[in-house]
């Protein structure tokens, strides 16, 4: 059975990740390398490494970056921002991009994502589309000019599958960074209306967000950002719990599985006795 | 066989080329090139025809670079072990029906069609989904037989369930692996599914003498 995936989104700004408050402030984490290296070894399912500079400053996609970020990827890695050319896909695709994000060509320039379709195919093209809500009502904003388009983001999704899009990635600009969960009803106005799979981002503080969002919403894939950097073992301790309601990819060696949590989530200590047997348990590393 | 083989990752374009080589690399082959030039394919012992791309794309750019008769010569009279990886393993189907009809190298008998699933199915199918290993010789010799890898496509390559060395259930039953004496073909992406992706490019290399 397919399984629901756990996506981490890094955020880049000016070739470091940072953590992204309300798409307005941003406070550096480290270097995308490094991060990219541990969520893989604690067990994602996918990342999105969207550089938010890129379109801002008119500049190419950072290519090195990419490359360097990409030879310790072993999940798929989606790479988005400052995309406006198919030469510019070709050349993220040889340097390690298995996916790539349009967001300012999906508002602006729509037959790049049909072209891109056709050549990369449409398995390879996600849209990604940021929402706010604004008198009751969702629009897309357009992060560059700073102010939201009249087009819902159902219909710019719509649009985008229209033209060829293989997934959508759904952001809501609200719950940015602000740890208060999903906005359900913005993802389902999504799901409802798209048959390409959708990735929903924003919001998400623990694994409970998780499984309310895989509970209430037909997405396929639940991506975080800030909530993933600051804690050892952030994304198996997440899926452990996730696990126990939906099914997702538990493949790591420490899948935390025979743990104890507390009601936030939080990894109890074992007992003393247990601690203590474990002292005699040689782990040795997997050599494939 | 030790880690000193030739393995050459064909190079037409379109393909994830790096992110292959990222992880055989990962398992200390040394002797690993991404080329399509003739010599270099030639001095290969293994090859790998990754994928990611619509087919006629993919196809047309293996022959504008003349890689066709390359490999016929190759695989077909060299009898060289490949492995064709999403795009890369569809290839080898007989033709395919993405975007029009289109020839494939027709290594392995067969059709490569639209994934027609109920509405409750999203297309693409992508995401992480275990596979049923008919054949555990040589690819999933390291695997739990019913692993999952990464899957990432809209289309699947229909064939005789003589070739089919695993399947996978997505809505229908649909070929994951398949096998011909030297030729091999996954539907997923070993190389972007972690350790068990890493665990069948070992299984592949260390199968061939």
């Amino acid at each position: 059975m397919l399984k629901k995936r756990i996506a981490a989104n890094l955020v880049v700004k000016d070739g470091v990740v940072v953590q992204s408050i309300n798409f307005k402030k941003y406070l550096p984490v480290g270097k995308p390398t490094i991060a990219v290296e541990f969520l893989n070894q604690w067990g994602i399912d996918e990342i999105i490494l969207t550089d938010i500079s890129a379109s801002k400053n008119k500049s190419e996609p950072n290519y090195q970056m990419v490359k360097l970020a990409s030879t310790k990827c072993y999940v798929p890695l989606t790479v988005g921002g400052g995309i406006t050319q198919i030469d510019q896909i070709k050349e993220l695709m040889h340097c390690g991009a298995d996916k790539i994000s349009l967001n300012q060509s999906a508002i602006k320039n729509s037959t790049l994502i049909t072209n891109a379709a056709k050549i990369f195919g449409d398995q390879c093209i996600v849209v990604s589309v940021d929402a706010v809500l604004e008198n009751n009502t969702y629009k897309v904003f357009d992060y560059i000019n700073n102010k939201t388009i009249n087009e819902s983001p159902a219909q710019l999704a719509k649009r985008a599958e229209d033209l060829g899009a293989g997934e959508i990635l759904i952001n809501s600009v609200d719950r940015d960074g602000g740890y208060r969960g999903y906005d359900i009803e913005l993802i389902n106005s999504i799901c409802d209306i798209v048959k390409i799979p959708v990735i929903c981002c924003g919001g998400a503080k623990n694994a409970k967000d998780f499984i309310e969002v895989f509970s209430k919403t037909k997405a396929s894939a639940a991506s975080a950002a800030n909530f993933f950097h600051f804690t050892e073992h952030s994304v198996n301790i997440t899926k452990a719990n996730i696990s126990k309601h939906i099914n997702v990819r538990l493949d790591t060696f420490a899948n935390y599985q025979d743990n104890t949590f507390d009601n936030s989530f939080r990894l109890k200590k074992k007992s003393d006795t247990e601690l203590e047997e474990m002292l005699f348990i040689k782990i040795e590393k997997e050599v494939i | 066989m030790s880690n000193a083989q030739n393995i050459v990752i064909i190079d037409y374009g379109v393909g994830n080329t790096h992110s292959v080589s990222n992880a055989i690399s990962f398992l200390g082959y040394k002797k690993l090139k991404i080329s399509a030039d003739v010599n270099t394919i030639t001095d290969a012992d293994v090859l790998v025809l990754p994928g990611v791309g619509a087919f006629d794309e993919a196809v047309k750019n293996l022959r504008d670079r003349h890689l066709e008769a390359i490999l016929n010569e190759q695989v077909i009279i060299k009898k060289k072990p490949i492995l064709g990886i999403c795009v890369g393993m569809q290839m080898l189907a007989s033709h395919s029906e993405e975007n029009g009809i289109h020839q494939g190298l027709n290594w392995i008998e067969g059709t490569v069609k639209k994934l027609d699933l109920p509405s409750s199915f999203a297309v693409p199918h992508v995401g992480w989904n275990n596979v049923i290993v008919k054949k555990e010789e040589p690819l999933f010799t390291r695997n739990d037989l019913d692993s999952n890898f990464y899957f990432d496509h809209s289309y699947y390559f229909d064939c005789d369930s003589k070739y089919v060395s695993a399947y996978c259930d997505y809505g229908i039953k649909f070929t994951a692996a398949v096998q011909r004496e030297n030729i091999f073909g996954v539907q997923f992406h070993p190389e972007k599914s972690q350790t068990n992706g890493l665990k069948l490019f070992r299984s592949f290399f260390n199968s061939i003498k």
